[in-house]
């Protein structure tokens, strides 16, 4: 095993070279960078290093066709860009749980896609552990694309286009599971969002202004909230039963995917990046506002056996107080996290 | 379904070591339900020890990371070796290790299932290509063994064995060393003997009534752990080998 990823590392050696002089170009002509190409200086390093898949603009404008590409759906209605929209950084606007083929509602509120090189596991529950595999389960999921791997390449298999542009970048064919996968993966992997004021104030760049009211909402996050939602990316990626229900009868989260009791009600915390525009929120997308958030976290929270200890205070009260300065400041500076390039970045768009 | 996965020519590239004289050696895999052959949907139903009736439908597993012991004491560990072997697919059953350094063997170890790096490591090809159907996409990672029949003693009358799962409480990877019954396997490069195992499936039930609804399995989990221990104890067995 050790000898394959030494003979593998070897491997892409060159291809990192590649991408190292992909980096330098994209500083003399940014129009020309692969998104996501470059890793924002204020991220911790990635857990998909940008050699296991060196970013190519061919392959990446590849994948890009792939993601708004209907006929990866069973019926040919849904791509992933249905579910996950580029306005509102790449989540579901106004959609409470993702809409799949034939109008089928699934159980979940569909995430934001950003910064998914910088995760070790997806979903609410963490089922999926590779970027690269990650698109299986939308793909195959009866409430979503309801497809099967076989028939995607069937249909991929069948369409000029794709048999060229496939072939051109891996020299054979037929378009198989490793190709289709690791070329949906170019895209999804590029999708860095790492330009809001927020980046600019923390690396002195122009632009980067915050408010005293941004400023005093960053103080109470970092004091209040950084237990889960930490780092520039503004989340540790764990698990966390954050007080929401009595009992999780019709969605276990984590223990879904581990069995564990312990882990019955637990679900991922999502990045505060973008997150004035991510609305609804939490794993069902029960709240429209993020004022709703924080009265849930203020007052709202209930008890389960699993609930999170950083929810349980001394006095025997639940949640984490916030006053009413507390959270308009906080509002304010979630508002600091909003990536406008991101969000209308044209070489991410469905048609550029 | 040639089961070698294609990255094996990569790994060749940094073994820059003068060329040693290779040979090879086939696993050959017989399934088998106690003293009977297994046969798929057989008109008359097997029955497990504790006296359930079963049909086999589809009977597949995993085997990787096959190491091979010498008599003093070295093992040779084949690179990238992940085989997928299935009931229905005749030429799956044959395991064919190449390029096996010549020498005499007298040990065989190897996982049943598929290594923790492996599963989480991202799209693969040859034997761990998902397109095979032994791939858990909602909680991602490979089914080490996917054993599918009918019972009348099951309360839906299906059974499904999907076993898989590496992460604790629940790791269900088992690696196991068949006994050569103090033979050797002499590896030369005009000889390539053949490892004959029976691989009996009334094993993976020691201990299960299929009338108990959660003896299925088909998640990791509880269920998935007691499989696995079940066909680590016992399910493969060296029957003979033939020096040819």
């Amino acid at each position: 095993m050790k000898r394959t990823l030494t003979a593998s590392l070897a491997f892409w050696g060159l291809a990192g070279l590649l991408v190292a002089s992909c980096q330098s170009e994209a500083e003399v002509a940014p129009s020309e960078a692969v998104p996501g190409s470059v890793l924002p200086a204020n991220f911790p390093a990635p857990a998909y290093a940008l050699d296991q898949n060196p970013p190519s603009r061919e392959a990446f404008e590849l994948g890009r066709i792939l993601f708004y590409e209907p006929m990866l759906s069973r019926d040919g209605s849904v791509s992933c860009g249905s579910c996950h929209q580029q306005f509102v950084a790449f989540a579901n606007a106004d959609h409470r749980v993702s809409h799949g083929v034939a109008g089928r509602l699934g159980t979940r509120n569909a995430p934001a896609l950003q910064n998914l090189r910088w995760k070790r596991d997806f979903f609410w529950d963490g089922g999926p552990k590779n970027l690269e595999t990650l698109p299986l389960a939308p793909l195959t999921n009866p409430l979503e694309m309801d497809e099967t791997l076989e028939n995607v390449l069937h249909k991929l298999n069948n369409i000029t286009e794709y048999q060229q542009r496939f072939f051109k970048l891996y020299g054979r064919q037929p378009i198989d599971s490793y190709q289709f996968l690791r070329t949906l993966a170019q895209f999804t992997a590029g999708l860095t969002s790492a330009n809001s004021r927020y980046d600019q104030y923390v690396r002195h760049e122009p632009g980067g202004e915050l408010t005293a009211a941004e400023l005093r909402g960053r103080a109470v996050l970092a004091q209040k909230c950084a237990a889960c939602h930490s780092t520039d990316l503004f989340t540790d990626d764990s698990f966390h039963n954050n007080g929401l229900d009595r009992q999780f009868a019709t969605d276990s989260g984590r223990a879904h995917v581990t069995a564990v009791r312990a882990d019955v009600g637990l679900f991922k915390v999502p990045s505060l990046r973008n997150v004035a525009q991510t609305a609804p929120y939490m794993h069902d997308g029960r709240f429209q506002t993020l004022a709703q958030v924080l009265e849930h976290y203020d007052h709202g929270v209930v008890e389960s056996p699993t609930l999170d200890p950083i929810l349980r205070r001394s006095d025997g009260q639940l949640g984490i107080p916030l006053t009413r300065q507390e959270k308009s400041d906080l509002v304010a500076f979630f508002n600091t996290l909003t990536d406008q390039e991101f969000l209308k970045d044209k070489r991410l768009s469905e048609r550029p | 379904m040639c089961a070698t996965v294609l990255l094996s020519s990569c790994g060749d590239k940094d073994n820059s070591s003068p060329a040693t004289e290779t040979g090879t050696l086939d696993l050959e895999m017989e399934h088998i339900v106690g003293t009977q052959a297994l046969e798929l949907n057989r008109a008359t139903p097997y029955t497990t020890t504790a006296g359930d009736q079963f049909k086999v439908t589809t009977f597949n597993y995993y085997i990787s990371n096959i190491k091979l012991k010498k008599a003093d004491g070295t093992e040779y560990v084949q690179p990238d070796s992940y085989y997928l072997v299935k009931e229905s697919i005749a030429n799956s059953k044959r395991l064919t290790l190449d390029k096996i350094p010549v020498g005499d063997y007298t040990g065989i170890t190897f996982t049943i299932g598929v290594d923790s790096a492996r599963n989480v490591a991202g799209a693969q090809m040859g034997a761990l290509d998902p397109s095979n159907n032994m791939f858990w996409d909602w909680n991602s990672g490979y089914i080490f063994l996917k054993m599918e029949g009918t019972s009348d003693q099951a309360p839906s009358k299906s059974l499904i064995f999907h076993v898989g799962g590496f992460k604790k409480p629940y790791n269900a990877i088992r690696t196991v060393s068949p006994s050569l019954n103090g033979k050797t396997v002499l590896v030369r490069t005009d000889h390539s003997p053949e490892m004959h195992f029976h691989v009996d499936l009334l094993k993976l039930f020691t201990g299960i009534r299929f009338a108990d609804a959660s003896s299925n399995s088909h998640s990791a989990g509880p269920s998935a752990v007691r499989i696995a221990d079940n066909y680590a104890a016992g399910m493969f067995t060296v029957d003979h080998i033939h020096a040819n």
